[in-house]
């Protein structure tokens, strides 16, 4: 692939360098990362940027600088909260949000996710997704009371007697997960997605 | 009479029960019918995409499959909630953008008996169809209660204008159409400038103070504004504006109390619907003490001052729209 701004450094994986590999798995990125102007506008524009250890800005200046290890035991990606300013707002039209669900990937994929104070974040998403691929649908209280258990039993106890409480009151929590009817056809499409490749490494 | 796909998502079906609730009624009043996709799966929200990439394509690739195999006139998918919306549009159009990806997927679909081709669905958001396709003036026409003296915060959050896939049917900082609705059914409008701000989303779950720093932000600005009620268009906005509220308070001994109701509730009562029929009081912060400023008649406008002639000219304050 052509770089556009600098050249490769030392090659890592795969012969590629740590940029080159986050682009491949990013959809829609090619090759704008590489064309970080290092201007900060999504650093400034980010909600949840005081409380990062780096900033976007910071991080994809770590990622040119082949700074793996830093980078993906970073909180950074599991503080973005989706919210895509910087993704409108950068003038090199950069896929910040998208590169950050890569990196979480990544970091998952290879064990520096548990490093960060975000380190909790994976287990939510492993929930969440078990009960899609059981149910076809999310479960709420599910979700929250086994998450909580694991991580923060005290937040169960307040959540069960506190909101939880008074969003079943409320009817406003199923007790029982709902299954869609064709789960067995969601589970071969997943089974098949998994086996081509979760993270999907083919430059996309 | 115009006909829609309708794709509810995970929350309306029981957490954000009276946001479908309450379409479904106003929806009659607006000559909408809504197809639901049949079988359709949760879209995978935030979490699938940070496990697994081409999984979390496909999941969302068979609800697009579903709703293309099922809607045999070219009608466009509705989303009422906003990461679902996004989940699906963002999901078509990178299918489109990337062949490699699109393969990969249609792959993954083919284990399942089904195929997706890119483009051949096209997704809107709930407030997209009632502001663009149905058109204020309809919407007006449906007044019979208006909703005179509420003042209304109203709240677009993130993934409907942002990042705007395709362009998209509002501006990304600063969106309008909300405003514009609301006021057609004769709630006064506040000023709101973190109306496109985030609520959290599920930082509730992985950093707590990060969440309520955000969601203090959002009702402080409201409040400060003025506003009576916020409404809201995605249930993950609610949800953490409503639940949470409580719990900002503590963290910042302040004393909000502002109920957060869906925007459709509010067409809802403007329609002429009664509390009960549009679900009032599902909400944890009880919204009847602030509908309870609804008056019958519109509020005489404030007297502008005459501007003092000790002060610099300034120019006339912004009208929204």
């Amino acid at each position: 692939m052509n770089r556009i701004v600098n050249q490769p450094r030392g090659p890592t994986t795969q012969g590629r360098t740590f940029s080159e590999e986050v682009i491949a798995q990013t959809p829609g990125d090619d090759p704008r990362l590489s064309m970080c102007l290092q201007c900060g506008t999504c650093g400034g524009s980010c909600p949840s940027g005081a409380d990062m250890d780096y900033s976007p800005r910071e991080l994809f200046a770590m990622i040119d600088a082949d700074m793996r290890g830093e980078v993906l035991s970073s909180n950074t990606p599991w503080y973005c909260v989706s919210c895509y300013y910087c993704m409108v707002r950068c003038p090199q039209d950069i896929h910040i949000t998208d590169i950050m669900y890569t990196l979480k990937r990544m970091a998952i994929q290879e064990g520096f996710s548990q490093e960060s104070n975000a380190k909790d974040a994976p287990d939510f998403s492993e929930t969440f997704i078990d009960f899609v691929e059981n149910y076809g649908r999310s479960f709420e209280l599910g979700l929250a009371t086994l998450y909580h258990l694991r991580h923060h039993p005290m937040n169960a106890m307040r959540m069960a007697t506190g909101m939880g409480f008074d969003l079943f009151r409320r009817g406003r929590m199923n007790l029982l997960p709902t299954r869609i009817d064709n789960i067995d056809q969601l589970q071969a499409i997943l089974a098949e997605a998994k086996a081509i490749g979760g993270n999907g490494d083919a430059n996309l | 009479m115009q006909t829609y796909s309708y794709y509810p998502g995970c929350a309306l079906e029981r957490n954000a029960a009276v946001y479908h609730d309450s379409l479904m009624a106003v929806a009659e009043s607006l000559d909408l019918t809504f197809t639901e996709v049949e079988d359709w799966n949760c879209c995978g929200a935030t979490e699938y995409i940070t496990i697994d990439l081409i999984p979390a394509y496909a999941l969302v690739g068979r609800n697009l499959a579903l709703a293309a195999e099922q809607n045999c006139n070219g009608r466009s998918l509705v989303a009422p909630c906003s990461a679902c919306f996004l989940n699906l549009k963002k999901t078509d159009h990178y299918l489109a953008q990337s062949p490699e990806l699109n393969r990969q997927v249609n792959q993954a679909l083919a284990a399942g008996g089904l195929h997706y081709d890119p483009g051949s669905v096209h997704v809107k958001h709930l407030l997209e169809i009632v502001a663009e396709d149905v058109g204020f003036e309809k919407v007006a026409r449906a007044v019979k209660r208006p909703l005179y003296g509420l003042k209304v915060a109203p709240y677009y959050g993130c993934l409907i204008v942002r990042p705007a896939f395709d362009g998209t049917f509002d501006d990304a900082e600063q969106p309008s159409s909300l405003d514009v609705l609301m006021r057609t059914i004769g709630a006064e409008v506040v000023d709101f400038p973190a109306k496109a701000q985030c609520c959290g989303g599920h930082m509730t779950q992985i950093s707590e103070e990060v969440a309520l720093h955000l969601i203090h932000q959002l009702l402080k600005n409201a409040v400060d504004h003025g506003a009576d009620v916020i409404a809201a268009i995605c249930p993950m906005c609610q949800l953490n504006l409503d639940a949470y509220q409580d719990a900002v308070n503590k963290h910042y001994g302040t004393d909000f109390h502002i109920p957060i109701l869906y925007f459709t509730q509010l067409l809802g009562l403007a329609f002429g619907f009664g509390e009960a029929t549009m679900g009032i009081g599902q909400e944890l912060v009880d919204a009847r003490p602030a509908l309870a400023n609804i008056q019958s008649k519109p509020l005489k406008p404030p007297r502008r001052k005459r501007p003092s002639k000790k002060e610099l000219p300034m120019p006339p304050k912004l009208q929204e729209v």
